[in-house]
């Protein structure tokens, strides 16, 4: 069993004619895992017992035909709830935090019939972009161990383009599922807002976190989200619209799709590989029928500035209840209360969580609310508004979805500025609550660059559609890297 | 220097519904500890608040009891502060869209004047738990009451004086416990209030500094507490010194306000809009369908009380003071009492009664309908008042239905004039000597005569009757 | 300078964190920096923009007021640092008049 060869579909059809038991796939994937990841770095728990446990009933039961995701093994970003497994958010704030309940996603996947092999590493709290700021270890990019693989999903992308799971659930705040997809030459899809249950996410910032699926392949990617989404009475702010099927419409025909190309996407931030390889893309893109205009965003230079404020701001309050008095990390030898909080905080907390709690903080502080919350709030607006205006003439819109390929680990982690402008391409989408996709469209010096495609609320079909055609037509797909030696 | 006062009230009402206001778990007083909560009450990481219509509903009913414009498009904001027992560490309220705004409600003084009342606004939002301090240099949470759904309500300045804050509690109570939503007991703490007060020499346009007080445990304390302060203010300025403001607390044994805490500037509580919540927008049709499910408020009861049924006004503002009373009124005339007996009969017997015990009318064994049957008994006769005291001292105690035991227990009263004259006659016969003194005009001898007459019949003797049959037996003696 | 140390302080103590003088000095830095890139908003116009503090398709979403049996309080303490006869324990808190 080699994850690099196959996708969801052959997989499960060889469980289905019992050419690998679900048992043998699961200790597979976890020999793969223990082995692997000690280059990657990927994993931060393992969950082997419960993994096998569910294995040997599925392989007694029976494989429903219909399934295409039972039997199969996903690994889960940390910062979604667990019941029974250590759920960190790769904080120390955390570290021997045990859940009593499930996050709704994981009802789903249980439901589906996917086994959790374990937990991945991230970002504290999903704050960050390269992953570097895990209280734990350091997860390194599957295409070059020296590299960052991208953040905050950094362990699920590294998970999956290692070729230890197929498929791995992130979480996308301003783009960290998409990033770390284009880093590591995979495809992750974030949901538009309230498409996927939040309930059981640990809170990042409220308006944008959403939590979506990275895979190797766009259909795959179409599975899961499929299994994962859906209304959930216990989050208030889920859609109850319908679900569609995504993994339908896949047929490669997207003749007279209108695809439109920011021109702010194309800045002097954008490195010129990457401009080259989503000048090509347009080109296959127009070759499958699509026509392809370029449009503006007039406010896109401020989705930074607005992110910054607006999800600190919520940050800084969804991270106050990590107080020391009911779960996670309280400090030793406290002398009264102030200390349970302030120590148990300062303590427990790494440096760019507690950077995002101060500016969150000041944004909202009483003398600094209309300058900085409320204003940012209004350039969401406009934000939103430029979106919808594009969206008024064309399905779908189209670009890089880094300004770069990965960076070395160590190089910007002590730079807030750079690693922030990093999600300037990947931000706008969440402020806007639509769905992003980004899949591989080329390399540059053996490290993958994603392209992203932006949809309008609830239309992930097109995306998928796109993102397929796209896909087929094209080989960055089934490219692999070589991991120290080994695949 | 003369000075005039003014004094805030910001009222915490806890709503007796089902569940909480942003969660499921139940609303129940007097549980064993952190017994009643889940994960959400809890704030662990990954939760997710749930809304409470019922919540909702409840403060759009008291917004409406208080004749407040209701707000149409609403959301929720974040209080953000620490506290062990406010697990969130925030506190989900509606700080830029209260579902009431510019209320009012009417105090009447002891004067009999009264006043209007404005109230600023109030709105939704959720209790804490409860911290015990045990004196071990340990406090300890428990978060039952996390979550419980408030209502606060702010008045406007309006209040001048600490009587007028006496009266305006006592009417809020009385409001809101008509409508239905909470049991307004602030021995219980379903209702809490905070008070400010500052003073200004009169014709002053500027309002003083205010200093604020809470923990207040009684409608007695809170105007002690503003008499003293108001005093303690005037004092304070009329030797020249300022105004600091304060926390203060009501110390009971010395009748004074002790400092508790200078308050320096104003919590910072980052206020911004609940992302967790979508925006609620409230239809007239909404408006319209809570309103019809508010109960009969205190004024449209007492007009009808006294234009249906020719009660006193005084006498309907008693029976109006308390929904349970009220309804317990209302009831026993449905069952059958004539309403102004029932009324004598629930202010005087009854309400002795309570106040002796020191129970409420939901504690003891009396019904509506044993009341209105003995009431009834008394209409028709069959007992006398002197009788229906011991009826009422068993129904009061036991649930017995007091026609039967009446029969039981021989109490029926003697009106049968076949059966009484002789025992009249007999009575005449054995006392000559108060036949001489009534015809001697001394009126103590039919009193005597018909004292000895009852004690003939066991006290059964229906007196109307045996009056009437001695007088005309007296005049044919 | 878009922020002092002393303003980093007083922020610091409403989000209960505590900074050493020279992670102090380096966190003013960086804060400073940061609040200078997002004061760039000043210069758009938003006169008359709404603000956008959710991007949900939901709205008037609420829960019928029907109460749900608490959970396990063995199960909500496991994690509680320290507790004592089912009450969650914390150092003693001094000032009587809550915080709210």
């Amino acid at each position: 069993m080699d994850y690099f060869t196959t996708d969801l579909t052959s997989l499960h059809e060889k469980l289905v004619n019992k050419d690998l038991s679900v048992e043998e796939l699961t200790k597979e994937t976890f020999k793969t895992i223990k082995d692997r990841d000690q280059q990657i770095a990927a994993f931060l728990a393992l969950n082997e017992e419960a993994a096998l446990k569910q294995a040997k009933e599925l392989d007694q039961n029976g494989i429903d035909p219909a399934n295409v995701l039972a039997g199969i093994p996903i690994a889960i970003k940390d910062n979604i709830v667990t019941k029974g497994l250590r759920t960190t958010a790769a904080s120390k704030m955390l570290e021997n935090f045990d859940p009593i309940y499930d996050a709704t996603v994981m009802e789903k996947l249980a439901a589906a019939q996917m086994i959790n092999v374990g937990k991945v590493n991230m970002d504290e709290f999903a704050m960050g972009g390269s992953t570097e700021s895990s209280a734990f270890k350091v997860t390194k990019n599957a295409w070059d161990q020296t590299k960052v693989p991208g953040g905050s999903s950094g362990g699920s992308a590294a998970a999956v383009a290692s070729g230890q799971v197929l498929a791995a659930l992130g979480s996308d705040t301003g783009g960290s599922i998409r990033q770390p997809a284009a880093y590591n030459g995979i495809v992750g899809v974030k949901p538009t807002y309230g498409r996927v249950s939040r309930y059981g996410l640990i809170a990042f910032a409220s308006s944008l976190d959403q939590i979506g699926p990275l895979t190797r392949t766009v259909k795959d990617n179409a599975y899961v989200l499929n299994a994962i989404s859906g209304h959930d009475s216990r989050d208030f702010t889920s859609s109850d619209r319908e679900v569609p099927d995504f993994t339908q419409g896949l047929d490669g025909d997207i003749k007279g799709m209108k695809i439109a190309v920011p021109k702010e996407y194309f800045g002097e931030g954008v490195a010129k590989d990457v401009k080259e390889a989503i000048k090509k893309a347009i080109k296959t893109f127009e070759s499958l029928g699509a026509t392809v205009d370029e449009v503006s965003l007039p406010h896109s230079k401020y989705g930074v500035p607005v992110y910054y404020i607006i999800a600190s701001s919520e940050a800084s309050s969804n991270l106050q209840r990590f107080d020391g008095i009911r779960y996670g990390f309280r400090a030793q030898d406290v002398k009264n209360l102030e200390d349970v909080y302030v120590r148990s905080r300062s303590e427990g907390f790494g440096d760019e969580v507690k950077r995002r709690i101060m500016l969150g903080t000041f944004s909202l502080s009483a003398g600094t609310y209309d300058a900085f919350f409320k204003k940012a709030a209004q350039v969401r607006t406009l934000i939103c508004q430029d979106f919808a205006q594009v969206f008024s003439d064309y399905d779908l819109i189209l670009g890089p979805t880094a300004p770069t390929t990965a960076y070395g680990i160590g190089d910007e982690i002590n730079d807030p500025i750079t690693m922030y402008m990093n999600d300037i391409l990947t931000i706008p989408v969440n402020l806007a609550g639509l769905p992003g996709m980004s899949l591989p469209a080329g390399f540059s010096n053996g490290l993958p660059i994603g392209m992203q495609l932006i949809a309008p609320q609830f239309r992930e079909d097109t995306m998928y559609k796109a993102g397929y055609a796209f896909e087929q037509a094209t080989d960055f797909h089934k490219q692999v890297p070589t991991i120290g030696g080994q695949n | 220097m003369n000075f005039e006062t003014t004094i805030g009230l910001e009222v915490h009402i806890e709503m007796k519904t089902n569940s909480k206001a942003y969660s499921p778990a139940p609303v129940v007083y007097g549980a064993e500890p952190n017994t009643n909560t889940n994960v959400i009450d809890w704030g662990y990481p990954g939760v997710l608040p749930q809304l409470n219509k019922g919540a909702l509903e409840y403060g759009m009913r008291a917004a409406l009891a208080l004749n407040c414009e209701i707000a149409r498009d609403i959301h929720f904001d974040r209080k953000n502060y620490f506290y062990p027992d406010n697990p969130k560490a925030y506190q989900i309220t509606q700080a830029q869209t209260p579902i009431g705004h510019d209320g009012w409600l009417e105090i009447e003084l002891e004067d009999g004047t009264k006043k209007k009342i404005g109230i600023e606004e109030m709105h939704v939002e959720e209790d804490a738990g409860k911290n015990t301090h045990a004196g071990d240099g340990y406090s300890y949470v428990d978060l039952n009451r996390q979550g419980t759904p408030l209502i606060e309500i702010v008045s406007k300045p309006d209040i001048a004086s600490p009587e007028e804050a006496y009266a305006y509690l006592t009417r809020l109570r009385q409001i809101i416990q008509f409508t239905g939503v909470s049991d307004v007991k602030m021995e219980e703490g379903s209702m809490r209030a905070d008070v400010n007060i500052s003073v200004r020499p009169i014709g002053s346009t500027k309002f003083g500094t205010k200093t604020e007080m809470k923990n207040l445990n009684s409608f007695e304390h809170v105007k002690k507490g503003l008499e003293y302060e108001a005093k303690r203010q005037e004092r304070v300025l009329l030797a020249g010194g300022e105004i600091q403001q304060e926390t203060r607390r009501f110390d009971e044994p010395s009748g004074e306000t002790i400092l508790m805490r200078v308050k320096e500037g104003k919590s910072d509580y980052r206020y911004f809009p609940e992302p967790d919540l979508p925006p609620i927008h409230i239809s007239d049709e909404w408006v319209a369908q809570v309103k019809g499910s508010i109960p009969e408020m205190p004024d449209v009861r007492r007009k009808r009380y006294v234009n249906d049924w020719g009660i006193t006004e005084y006498d309907a503002g008693v029976l109006t003071q308390t929904k349970e009373m009220s309804d317990f009124y209302e009831a026993t005339v449905a069952a059958g009492a004539d309403a102004k007996l029932a009324a004598n009969w629930l202010m005087g017997e009854v309400s002795a009664y309570l106040n002796a015990q020191k129970v409420e009318l939901g504690q003891t064994a009396l019904t509506p309908e044993h009341l209105a049957t003995m009431i009834k008994l008394i209409q028709d006769e069959t007992i006398s008042s002197k009788i229906a005291k011991k009826v009422f001292k068993e129904i009061i105690k036991n649930d017995t239905e007091p026609k039967a035991w009446v029969e039981e227990k021989g109490m029926v009263q003697l009106s049968d004039p076949a059966k009484l004259q002789p025992i009249i006659d007999e009575v005449l016969d054995n006392n000559a000597q108060s036949i001489e003194d009534f015809k001697n005009g001394k009126d103590r001898a039919v009193g005597f005569l018909v004292g000895n007459i009852m004690k003939q019949t066991h006290g059964k003797a229906n007196p109307k009757v045996v009056n009437k049959l001695l007088m005309a037996s007296l005049k044919e003696r | 300078m878009a922020i002092s140390a002393n303003e980093v302080k007083h922020v610091a103590s409403l989000a209960k964190l505590e900074f050493s003088d020279a992670k102090l000095q380096k966190f003013t830095g960086q804060m400073d920096q940061i609040i200078n890139m997002v004061q760039q908003l000043s210069e758009v116009d938003t006169t008359d923009v709404p603000v956008t503090t959710t991007v949900t398709d939901a709205f008037n979403v609420m829960r019928e007021d029907i109460a749900v049996k608490g959970t396990d309080r063995e199960l909500l303490m496991e994690n509680v640092p320290e507790r004592k006869d089912g009450f969650i324990k914390v150092p003693a808190i001094i000032d009587e008049s809550e915080e709210g």
